[in-house]
């Protein structure tokens, strides 16, 4: 039996990323396992809200199945993303994977508190960070049940 | 200076669950995969909130660093449990896996309401279950910045 939504939909995944040379790595990563993904890019806190709220240039954007968030950016921060988003009754069922290069244990811990669903730090190695990404997809895309798309929109 | 609860502190590991198949099957699929998982069970939802509360014979239970919770419990339902967890300012940082047979829609969106970390479905498989416990095992005790044992004791 065939789920709606299920296996052949392309899966929206947010990265909300200031660094291209990170952009670029995720992407590649992504392509090399998972053809059905489309990465979905914002530079800064303030253009990932404008995304998920469909302002301006993005009034068509998709609701992503699931955002990818830095914590360190420019114009909003992802802290200030992360409470904006968890805070708001359409988007909070949104997985928040946390993606960055802080390692420390405050963070961590501010991360969970403001609900992230999980937190990685991104190794400084380039294969680690590829088989970081290969590893969200396999967990986050292929195991994991998301929400529907279709809820709320 | 002891090197107890250095680096080598076992990972505390809260599996509810009421079906002892299902648990027999978790306990020997993470013994497989790492050696330095405690795995404690509770059987119903009143067990599990005894256990965080270290309540009667529980006063000396450790903080669980992640929790495996079933959806159907007796006594307490376990969307009561996530809900419990997740407003009680000590407990909420704790991540939340719901590992469950439901594959119901219904059930997905509302576990991520309640603030459930993510949300897995049981496969009826056997060997696929395994795979499932190992991806567990592999992607949140290994990957993931998890919160920091021992805080707010």
């Amino acid at each position: 039996m065939q789920v709606i939504g299920g296996s052949g939909m392309p899966i929206e995944v947010l990265l909300v990323e200031d660094s291209p040379g990170d952009v670029r790595l995720t992407r590649e990563a992504f392509s090399e396992v998972n053809s059905s993904i489309h990465l979905h890019v914002a530079a800064d806190g303030l253009e990932a809200m404008a995304f998920l709220r469909r302002e301006g240039v993005h009034a068509r954007a998709p609701r992503p199945s699931i955002i990818l968030l830095d914590l360190n950016l420019p114009k909003m921060d992802g802290r200030e993303v992360l409470a904006q988003i968890k805070a708001d009754s359409n988007l909070k069922t949104i997985p928040i994977v946390i993606l960055t290069t802080s390692n420390s244990q405050v963070d961590v811990e501010r991360g969970y508190q403001l609900q992230a669903n999980c937190y990685l730090s991104k190794p400084v190695q380039l294969d680690a960070f590829e088989s970081l990404v290969k590893s969200i997809n396999d967990f986050w895309l292929t195991k994991v049940k998301l929400p529907s798309h279709r809820q709320l929109a | 200076m002891k090197a107890i609860g250095s680096k080598d502190a076992p990972t505390e590991i809260l599996l509810v669950e009421d079906s002892p198949g299902d648990v027999r099957l978790t306990q020997e699929a993470f013994r497989d995969a790492n050696q330095s998982i405690h795995l404690h069970v509770a059987s119903d939802g009143v067990e599990a909130m005894a256990f965080l509360r270290r309540e009667g014979v529980h006063a000396r239970a450790p903080r669980p660093d992640i929790i495996l919770l079933d959806l159907n419990l007796p006594k307490m339902d376990g969307r009561e449990v996530l809900a419990h967890i997740k407003g009680d300012e000590n407990l909420k940082t704790i991540p939340i896996v719901i590992l469950t047979t439901s594959e119901a829609e219904v059930d997905i969106v509302k576990s991520y309401q309640l603030r459930a970390n993510c949300y897995l479905s049981k496969p009826v498989q056997l060997d696929e279950f395994e795979r499932l416990v190992k991806s567990i095992n592999s992607f949140w005790l290994t990957d993931v910045k998890l919160p920091q044992q021992g805080q707010n004791k």
